[in-house]
């Protein structure tokens, strides 16, 4: 566990590297999405989980569902940098035979927890995972990591009744809410706002944070371990392609790889 | 908007079905104010973003809420539109599903799913992007016709016909741009299968990205003497009986399809020959697996979808 914030900090830069070189390697693949969740992921795999890269199907570790699956490359670059795996193997990202498949698939890839890319799943199946942990008395926590246009699905509505319904606790809902998804900005193409008040409506409590801040995202994290009896969802104000000037904010972004042009200027912003 | 061959679409060797599908919406929305389109938060990878463009206030972006998209359009039906709903195929035979089913197949409700993305021709996506079953699911709905274009020309005729039909419709495209089959003189008919080649001693029954494959194996085929039927099966279902029936007189039937080979196709021919002129069959196609990420050529060849495999499955056959 790692509190101290410049730490953070500079693994953080060493994602944000990894997931250019390793998309603009691919051809292909999802900059804008990773990038915008690049603090959140390094908090819960160098702050808050409990994890051994070891053994990676260990009973006691907490459980990170990424269901914005599409995100892929913030969770490869975490878990390779925490030590699931080489570094090295980054660059196969979506490569015919690579375990780093374009969405997450939990059979190729030792510490991916569920296999996702579909979205609208992840919080059910955390909520799954939530129960069993509660059947088997472990006190293991999950987290699930939501896009705000997957907040569309009507199966994340579901699964927000049904975590309150079955009051648990032991589940941390984040949403990376920045603000655009594929066809343009979430509020124009179909607003699930409010997303605070909407949540409280379903029984969960809520805290909104900047999602960039390593202090207030720890300290969130903090609170939501700290709610009993209901669920607790982070809303992490971020940005789209954070770090890189010219991803930032744009939707183009989302699902397209930059060129070796580009990938030299935004690996020269971040600096090493 | 990815890979846009060029700007009208026209006078270039290879077009994606999706591209031909998004402009051919333009054309009919032109002629028909009955029409409108909706999409779930991928209009530029379906192209509805061309309508979109064009007739703003008969577009619909119903967000990543397939299930919406479908039971909307069913509204939209139902109140005298001719709605096309558009996402990736995975997700709207999968998520949506049931929508689909129950409130548009069952009631016989008029719309008209266009789904892109269908088959590994997704490519570097992966599997939970690549639609190996979607056809299978819709086959199996009673009042759903099936169409799976094989090219830009057939596309956008398809695109015409099926508006033209009163009922619900599953139309398949793909991905990557393929060549073209068919000049502006062919002319599409719902629920007929067209001959491409004739042929004596086999007959290949394809659909969309497999027909070309179909015709390279049987160019192979003919300088190698043996003279293979090809028949582009673009409707599935209804499937075309006597298309079929014909093809079998030749006496050995081998499929190909970008799918499963449980529930296409494959499956559809085989249903009938089996119960009405068994004969000597093969399928080729993917076995009961789900795809996974890499280029879409490389994928082809890692499944055996290619005219190879074609060509082998009919030398088999006839050396039965
Ligand atoms: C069920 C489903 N429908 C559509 C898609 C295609 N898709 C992939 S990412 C995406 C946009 C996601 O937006 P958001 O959740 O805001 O993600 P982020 O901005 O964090 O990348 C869409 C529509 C999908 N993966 N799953
Ligand atoms: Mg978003």
């Amino acid at each position: 566990m790692i509190i101290d914030y410049q730490e953070l900090t500079t693994i953080a830069r060493r994602l944000r590297r990894h997931i250019i070189s390793m998309v603009g390697a691919a051809g292909s693949g999802h900059p804008g999405g990773s990038l915008s969740a690049v603090e959140i992921v390094v908090s819960l795999y160098f702050g808050v989980m409990r994890l051994d890269p070891e053994r990676p199907d260990w009973p006691q570790r907490d459980r990170f569902v990424l269901s914005k699956g599409h995100a892929a490359p913030v969770l490869y670059a975490a878990l390779a940098e925490r030590g699931y795996f080489p570094v090295e193997k980054l660059n196969t990202l979506r490569q015919l035979g690579s375990p780093l498949q374009g969405h997450p698939d939990r059979k190729a890839l030792p510490g991916v927890e569920v296999s996702t890319g579909s979205l609208g799943h992840g919080l059910t199946v955390a909520n799954g995972m939530a129960l069993a942990a509660r059947l088997d008395k472990a006190d293991y926590r999950v987290y699930v990591l939501l896009g705000d246009g997957e907040l569309q699905e009507g199966m994340g509505w579901e699964g927000a009744m049904a975590a309150a319904h079955y009051k648990l606790d032991n589940l941390t809902a984040i949403i990376d809410h920045n603000h655009l998804q594929i066809d343009g900005a979430v509020e124009e193409v179909m607003s699930p706002e409010p997303l605070a008040e909407k949540f409280r409506a379903f029984g969960w409590e809520t805290r909104t944070i900047d999602g960039h801040d390593f202090s207030q995202i720890m300290a969130a994290l903090q609170w939501a371990r700290q709610v009993q009896g209901k669920p607790a969802v982070i809303i992490a104000e971020t940005v789209k392609g954070k770090g890189v000037s010219f991803m930032e904010n744009q939707a183009g972004w989302h699902g397209k790889a930059p060129k070796a042009e580009e990938v030299e200027r935004a690996l020269a912003e971040l600096g090493d | 908007m990815d890979k846009i061959i060029s700007e009208e679409g026209v006078n270039v060797t290879k077009i994606a079905t999706r591209e031909a599908y998004g402009r051919a919406l333009v054309e009919l929305g032109r002629q028909d104010e009955r029409i409108v389109v909706l999409d779930a938060d991928l209009s530029k990878s379906t192209m509805t973003a061309f309508f979109a463009a064009e007739f703003p206030e008969r577009f619909f972006n119903m967000g990543i809420a397939e299930q919406s998209l479908m039971g909307t359009a069913a509204g939209l039906a139902l109140s005298g539109k001719i709605p096309f709903a558009s996402t990736f195929a995975v997700f709207a035979t999968g998520r949506a599903y049931e929508p689909v089913r129950n409130a548009i197949a069952y009631p016989r409700v008029n719309v008209k799913i266009a789904a892109t993305h269908a088959g590994l021709t997704v490519g570097e996506d992966g599997a939970s992007h690549q639609a190996v079953e979607d056809i299978a699911l819709m086959r199996a709905i009673p009042n759903m016709t099936v169409v799976v274009p094989a090219d830009a020309s057939e596309t956008r005729q398809a695109v015409q016909a099926i508006a033209a039909y009163d009922g619900p419709v599953y139309l398949r495209l793909g991905r990557p741009a393929v060549p073209r089959i068919y000049d502006e003189s062919y002319s599409f008919h719902l629920g007929k299968a067209h001959q491409l080649r004739p042929g004596r001693d086999a007959a290949i029954i394809a659909c969309g990205y497999m027909v070309n494959e179909a015709l390279q194996a049987a160019d192979e085929l003919l300088a190698e003497g043996i003279s293979a039927m090809v028949l582009n099966m673009s409707t599935i279902k209804p499937l075309d009986r006597e298309a079929v029936l014909a093809a079998a007189a030749t006496g050995v039937v081998v499929t190909a399809e970008e799918h499963s080979i449980i529930g296409g196709l494959g499956s559809a021919v085989a249903e009938l020959l089996a119960t009405t002129r068994p004969t000597p069959m093969a399928m080729v196609g993917i076995s009961d697996s789900f795809g996974e990420s890499g280029k879409p050529a490389e994928l082809m060849q890692k499944y055996n979808l290619t005219a190879e495999a074609i060509k082998a499955a009919v030398k088999r056959l006839k050396s039965i």
